[in-house]
């Protein structure tokens, strides 16, 4: 079998007495939207911070692009080639829209050293050249200048995508973009998933199913921090398991 | 915390604070008052000594306890060159920087594995540490410190006197200003700030947050040991007061006085602590409360130090 973009195995985390994962394994394919859903406490973003290295397990390994990441910090995977985004807008409320996407290109590695004192970040021209163009992918070319305190919550949730796709990932690790939009801001961020997973895998974690079931190529299930399915979205669908665990009458 | 931005007022104000402070010894000669340059000279150091926490409490988050303990060693660094027959300051500043910023990497190097009041509490362990090894150090005086035998020179050219300290004072300072200014506005202090606001967030777009913390720590520290040989000079004696507690205390009120983040905080704060100690003093033996009061008072009608009042950073 070829080796997946990410391979997570036999990953186990407790928190005290909770069990928050329990023994997971778990890949996403090079090119694949893969959904990761599951109710309410299930261990998602848990799951996701051992994904990106902002929690270490207890047990267990993860790879990425052929290479075992399980003792990297956060910006070594980063510079893997992973980017996350966060369930909680997680943003520089003091600087515009621009200056954050700006940011995130400073970070990359192939931007050069932040090591610099001496010339004005804002004379930086191909930096924030590309921060733009990242702005513009997201509709947000208008705001550049609007300091993202000041941003609708939709707007704020696009910004902190524009700023996960400016560290250019070969992986996204999407956590609730959705959570707390409208219906209308939903349906763009739907549109936007679907333009970015033709240039990026995604791992989404995802409460709206209508999104999930238009977006994932395949669905993994997680419920009690245990994995208890991983199939296309027409098996998960029909997987009694899930249904009595989780699904219920949302199909 | 906001960012900082140059302001646009900013270039022609510190023109004109610069020749104004050019001016200042030459017109306190002329009222009779020359003996406030010394006092002035203290100013420009303190300025200087608070600007270097600012940067690492300021623009770095970092909230360190123990910085004098890099002012002390530059200070101590500058009279054992003069023992050991160094008297050029061209020489022996650059050794005080050197030898402060490697001490400020070492304990960077351990204290900023820690966060929060672990943290406070390692800085102020280095620096008490440091201040026992001074007080028993007998070839370096012990608790009375290593008086220096006179000004040292400049290029060649004696300080001796109140007045050629205090342009050298102000050259440093001035030369600070101008690269804290630069710094802040640029890739590295865009970093520094960013990662105040939020470490994580910074960590998750790839930045090595550890490596910019330990440099703006260490270039605080270089900065302090400067501050450190100049108040030598002043003082005419390296004393391991210097690395107390108490004085990393001062240095702390100063910034928080003049406006932490601020690029002129820690010069804004040592003028007014300074001052007010000076004219407190000759007013009432119990200046202590009083500067207390004052401090109250900063702290509840400019929570966010006086250098807050003159400009409002943008975004
Ligand atoms: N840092 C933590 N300390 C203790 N318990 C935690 C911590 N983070 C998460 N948990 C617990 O782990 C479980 C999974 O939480 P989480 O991953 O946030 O779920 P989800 O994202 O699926 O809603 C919950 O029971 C939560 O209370
Ligand atoms: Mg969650």
């Amino acid at each position: 079998m070829v080796e997946g973009l990410l391979e997570v195995r036999g990953l186990c985390r407790r928190f005290g007495a909770i069990e928050a994962l329990k023994d997971i394994d778990f890949s996403v394919d090079t090119g694949e939207v893969h959904a990761l859903i599951g109710p309410n406490g299930a261990g998602k973003t848990t799951f996701i911070h051992h994904v990106s290295g902002a929690l270490q397990p207890d047990a267990g390994s993860v790879r990425f692009a052929g290479q075992d990441v399980t003792t990297f910090g956060m910006h070594r995977r980063v510079a893997a080639g992973m980017a996350r985004s966060y369930q909680i807008t997680n943003i520089f409320l003091g600087l515009d829209a621009l200056d954050n996407v700006a940011l995130a290109v400073q970070g990359r590695p192939d931007a050069g050293s932040s090591f610099r004192f001496w010339r004005p970040v804002r004379s930086e021209t191909a930096l924030f050249d590309e921060a733009r163009s990242y702005l513009e992918q997201l509709g947000l070319g208008s705001k550049a200048t609007t300091l993202a305190g000041n941003l609708s919550h939709g707007e704020q949730r696009a910004l902190e995508l524009a700023m996960a796709l400016a560290t250019r990932p070969r992986l996204l690790l999407l956590d609730e973009p959705m959570a707390g939009t409208g219906p209308e801001e939903s349906a763009r961020m739907v549109e936007l998933i679907e333009h970015l997973a033709r240039h990026v895998t995604i791992l989404l974690v995802e409460h709206d199913m209508d999104a999930v079931f238009r977006l994932a190529d395949r669905i993994s299930v997680l419920v009690n921090g245990q994995l208890i399915c991983t199939g296309t979205p027409e098996a998960v669908r029909n997987d009694a398991a899930v249904r009595r665990a989780y699904l219920g009458d949302h199909l | 915390m906001a960012f900082y931005r140059p302001a646009p007022w900013q270039k022609p104000l510190s023109v004109a604070l610069l020749i104004a402070a050019l001016a200042l010894p030459t017109l306190l000669t002329a009222i009779g008052q020359e003996f406030y340059v010394g006092f002035a000279t203290r100013v420009l150091i303190f300025a200087l000594a608070a600007t270097s926490l600012n940067l690492v409490l300021g623009f770095g988050g970092m909230v360190s306890l123990g910085h004098a303990a890099f002012l002390g060693a530059g200070a101590y660094v500058a009279a054992i060159c003069q023992q050991a027959g160094i008297n050029e300051a061209l020489l022996a500043f650059p050794a005080a920087m050197g030898v402060a910023g490697l001490f400020a990497l070492l304990v960077g190097a351990i204290s900023l594995r820690t966060r929060g009041v672990y943290f406070i509490m390692i800085t102020l362990a280095f620096a008490q540490m440091a201040y026992y090894l001074f007080v028993s150090a007998r070839a370096w005086g012990g608790d009375d410190g290593l008086p220096l035998t006179g000004k040292m020179a400049f290029a060649g050219i004696g300080l001796g006197g109140d007045t050629p300290l205090y342009y050298l004072a102000l050259g440093c300072l001035a030369l600070v200003m101008l690269l804290f200014g630069r710094l802040a506005d640029a890739r590295f202090g865009r970093t520094l700030q960013a990662i105040r606001e939020n470490e994580t967030r910074m960590e998750a777009l790839g930045y090595a947050v550890f490596r910019y913390r330990l440099a703006a720590f260490a270039l605080g520290g270089a900065l302090a040991g400067l501050a450190g040989a100049l108040l030598a000079n002043l003082t005419g004696l390296a004393s391991p007061n210097l690395l107390q507690w108490t004085q990393s205390g001062t240095l702390l009120v100063m910034v928080i006085i003049g406006g932490v983040g601020y690029l002129y905080g820690g010069v804004v704060g040592a003028l007014i602590l300074l001052v007010l100690e000076e004219f407190l003093v000759g007013l009432t033996p119990h200046w202590h409360i009083a500067l207390g009061v004052l401090l109250l008072g900063v702290v509840l009608f400019a929570p966010k130090g006086v250098a807050a009042l003159f400009g409002k950073r943008h975004g």
